[in-house]
């Protein structure tokens, strides 16, 4: 029950910030920059050492966050760095992210041919 | 009829554009912040959830944590595309505001929504393109980020 419930709270907790950023904001705040944002400031977080601890405590509620995409596209050009150099830095981001990238442009690629939209 | 009409342009005419922004601040419906945050927090908080109680199935099997988690993302992010194709994502997304937008589900909720937007221009056009409307801001600011540490550590180290 233990890492559920922390999935819980660290998710909802990484989502009511998202909230509060919307509401608190005069500028129009669209998913576009929220998205935007949390993949950025995860990825700086994670260069920092600051998100990794995150992860161990709440497992999927800090890497299911887009803030925990970009902590995995960090530490993969991190790691990457180690074997590989200069070329570890480009080729790492988006080795790691590889999965998550490749399954949104193929789910939504035929989730849009299949389905119409709306009203 | 035509005299309402003047007065009508008249009073248009003196509202400049810093009072017509207040105006529209004004009749912007106000949303409780309250039920917003608790709303956001326990939709974003349970999709969360299921990740971790999916991600524990592939963990109980052997998988290595890597690949679990990695797993885990795509069925999210399959699921999130047929329930944003069934229209039932965006239902929940009024209500759930960033709880629905910040998981990897909303994007793959934006991937979706805007592919299926433009499917009257085309498959190459229409879906290809517009597929990455409103993500892919979210990659190149993700993978330009990560190069950079990246880059940082390699100067830093040499």
């Amino acid at each position: 029950m233990g890492p559920l419930l922390n999935a819980f709270l660290t998710g909802g907790g990484l989502c009511l910030i998202g909230q509060l950023i919307i509401n608190l904001t005069d500028a129009k705040v669209t998913p576009s920059h929220i998205l935007v944002g949390y993949i950025t400031t995860g990825a700086i977080l994670s260069g920092l050492g600051l998100y990794q601890p995150l992860v161990d405590f709440g497992g999927a509620g800090a890497t299911i966050p887009l803030s925990g995409f970009g902590h995995l596209l960090a530490q993969g050009s991190l790691k990457a760095v180690e074997t590989s150099g200069l070329l570890g830095a480009i080729k790492g981001g988006v080795e790691a992210g590889a999965a998550g990238i490749t399954a949104a442009i193929v789910f939504g690629y035929l989730a849009a041919v299949i389905f119409n939209p709306r009203g | 009829m035509s005299e309402v009409n003047d007065v009508t342009k008249d009073a248009l005419k003196k509202i400049n554009v810093k009072e017509y922004g207040n105006l529209v601040k004004e009749m912007k419906p106000k949303r409780a912040l309250i039920p917003d945050l608790i709303w956001a927090f326990v939709i974003g908080g349970l999709i969360c959830l299921v990740a971790q109680f999916i991600q524990n199935q592939f963990i109980i099997n052997g998988v290595s944590i890597l690949d679990a988690r990695a797993s885990t993302a795509i069925i999210m992010i399959f699921l999130a595309a047929l329930a944003t194709g069934l229209g039932i994502y965006d239902i929940l997304g009024e209500r759930a505001g960033a709880g629905t937008i910040v998981p990897i589900t909303g994007f793959a909720n934006v991937i979706v929504a805007s592919a299926m937007e433009f499917k009257k221009e085309g498959y190459v056009f229409g879906v290809g393109a517009k597929i990455f409307n409103v993500a892919g801001p979210t990659l190149v600011f993700g993978i330009v980020t990560a190069m950079l540490i990246g880059l940082i550590k390699f100067f830093l180290i040499s």
